[in-house]
């Protein structure tokens, strides 16, 4: 199996089951999956990179039925709020996309999946989340 | 006022008081054979003769465009219209150019710099499609990780989407998870609404009914917004003199009957909200420019007689019912069922078809929706025109966000 890489670097593939991280301010706990120059919400500008739950709840969605050419449609795009904190957005995957099995409170978990590769045969993987 | 309502407006003696002197728009379209300036210049020079003045009178021009920033529009537009040497604010706000525009003007005769000034919100967008949607790159030679968030690729489609149908579905079900009472057919309502308001809007881009099963039937985007739920693009410019109350004073009694007061002019930006880092939060800001608004103004969202808000898709129109405090709060789908934002309901909601039926070039937008409200305050709306309206609001917001709310008074109120 060749190498893989993930598609952010808030998604760890590398250190147990793959799952995501945030950076987390150290003043006031605000979650973060960007670099940062500085905390938005307490302007401080220290942080701690911290783990976040592999399960959590659709609180929002939509079935993307135009996209850019190549994106394959439909799909489904969802916020998802994670157990113990950290909201994300992905697709929901392994499941018809339509509002009749996407649905708003649904129990989710995280799963990831192949998004293509570079000329030297490198794997990205991203991550989507799946019906638990 | 008197029994006869014929009044002076007293209040245009107050000198720290702005207003609305002239306004006006270019119908909303597609227009190949005129340029920027064209549509620009139509306006200006419209919102001038509305008003009684002309460029010798402007002591600043705010010039708010989206798509040519950066090629100095305010000054090319001078060329075509009067170039008398005055300051030239040129804005680039995304959807809240316009209002951008409106705010330079307003500011700089708040500070007493300027007596009277002038805003002009212009767009040429054509048929442009699905805005932002980028052709996929070719297969990377070596994947690299980029940007703040470490990517190898593109993540839209991949990781959501970010595109704007699918953002501005996500928040209308988001306020769906949180509220009851809102669904596929609450969403639609809206559109139903504004494209049947459209009809008697001789300015609007599409001017066609259309039933509840037709919008809800018609090609999705993205979930619950079919392509009747979203705005065009589009071409169009939009323009209003502003004043001061004490220069208002030395002009004509009809030039002071048929100005409007700004009684309160916010602007707002995203705070940071644990939502915002997802996809930008169009309430919270929405929230906060609509309470400082009512607050500045003294106006309660009961005394509205007409709404113009951001109905970029009819998920945004429902969410901003209750954003701008127009329902009890959750309540924006019972708001929509029992016709609170129809024309003949307790605070009609875009009554010029909105941007989903109106058109929404995008610099143009926040402008006209001041158009639209000073015309009807001013009763000269002809067939779509409010009975009676007094008192108007507002509501433009450009993604990423900026937010601009304005309460406009009739002059004699
Ligand atoms: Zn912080």
């Amino acid at each position: 199996m060749g190498r893989q890489v993930p598609i952010v670097d808030y998604l760890v593939l590398d250190d147990g089951p793959p799952h995501l991280v945030a950076g987390r301010c150290r003043g006031c706990g605000a979650l973060y999956f960007d670099r940062r120059n500085g905390c938005a919400r307490c302007f401080g500008t220290d942080f701690e990179r911290v783990p976040l739950a592999t399960e959590g709840t659709v609180r929002s969605f939509t079935i993307v039925h135009r996209a850019a050419p190549g994106v394959p449609v439909p799909y489904a795009s969802a916020i998802v709020g994670l157990d113990g904190g950290g909201l994300v957005k992905a697709n929901v995957v392994h499941t018809p996309a339509d509002p009749e099995h996407v649905g708003l409170g649904m129990r989710v978990r995280l799963t990831t999946f192949p998004a293509g590769h570079d000329r030297e045969g490198t794997e990205a993987v991203a991550f989507g989340f799946e019906p638990a | 006022m008197d029994a006869t309502g014929t009044v002076a407006p007293s209040d245009a003696t107050a000198g720290d008081e702005v207003w609305v002197l002239g306004a006006a728009m270019t119908r909303f379209g597609r227009y190949p054979d005129q340029d920027l300036i064209d549509l620009g210049a139509a306006a200006a020079n419209a919102a001038l003769a509305d008003g009684g003045v002309s460029m010798a009178d402007i002591d600043v021009l705010g010039a708010g465009n989206l798509y040519e920033a950066g090629s100095g529009v305010g000054q090319r537009l001078q060329k075509q219209i009067g170039q008398t040497g005055i300051p030239v604010y040129n804005v680039a706000n995304a959807c809240a150019t316009g209002a951008t525009a409106i705010r330079c003007v307003y500011m700089a005769i708040k500070a007493g710099e300027a007596d009277m000034g002038l805003a002009v919100g212009f767009e040429k967008m054509g048929k442009m499609g699905l805005l932002g949607a980028k052709p996929p790159s070719g297969e990377a030679e070596a994947f690299e990780p980029s940007g703040r968030y470490g990517s190898v690729m593109s993540v839209e489609g991949r990781l959501g989407t970010t595109l704007m149908p699918g953002v501005f579905a996500q928040a209308g079900m988001e306020y769906a998870y949180e509220n009851g009472g809102v669904g596929f057919e609450q969403f639609a309502k809206v559109a139903e609404k504004n494209h049947r308001n459209s009809t008697l809007n001789p300015l609007a881009q599409y001017r066609k009914e259309f039933s509840l099963d037709e919008i809800m039937g018609a090609p999705m985007m993205a979930y619950p917004n079919t392509v009747l739920m979203c705005c065009p693009t589009g071409d169009g410019g939009a323009a209003v003199v502003l004043v001061s109350g004490e220069r208002l004073r030395s002009l004509s009694d009809e030039q002071q009957a048929r100005a409007v007061r700004i009684g309160a002019s916010v602007m707002t930006s995203d705070p940071w909200t644990e939502g915002d880092q997802v996809q930008p939060d169009v309430n919270t800001l929405t929230r906060q420019a609509a309470s400082r608004a009512y607050e500045i103004s003294g106006v309660d969202p009961s005394d509205l007689d007409l709404v113009e808000l951001h109905d970029c898709f009819a998920t945004a129109e429902l969410i901003h019912y209750d954003n701008l405090g127009l329902c009890a709060p959750g309540e924006a789908g019972k708001f929509i069922e029992e016709g609170g934002p129809e024309r003949d309901g307790p605070t009609p909601v875009n009554v010029s078809g909105g941007l989903i039926s109106k058109g929404h070039p995008l610099g143009a937008t926040g402008v006209a929706n001041v158009y639209e409200v000073t015309t009807h305050l001013r009763g000269e709306a002809g067939d779509r025109q409010i009975p009676g309206a007094r008192v108007g609001l507002t509501h433009v917001i450009g993604l990423g966000s900026a937010c601009c709310v304005h309460v406009l008074e009739k002059a004699n109120a």
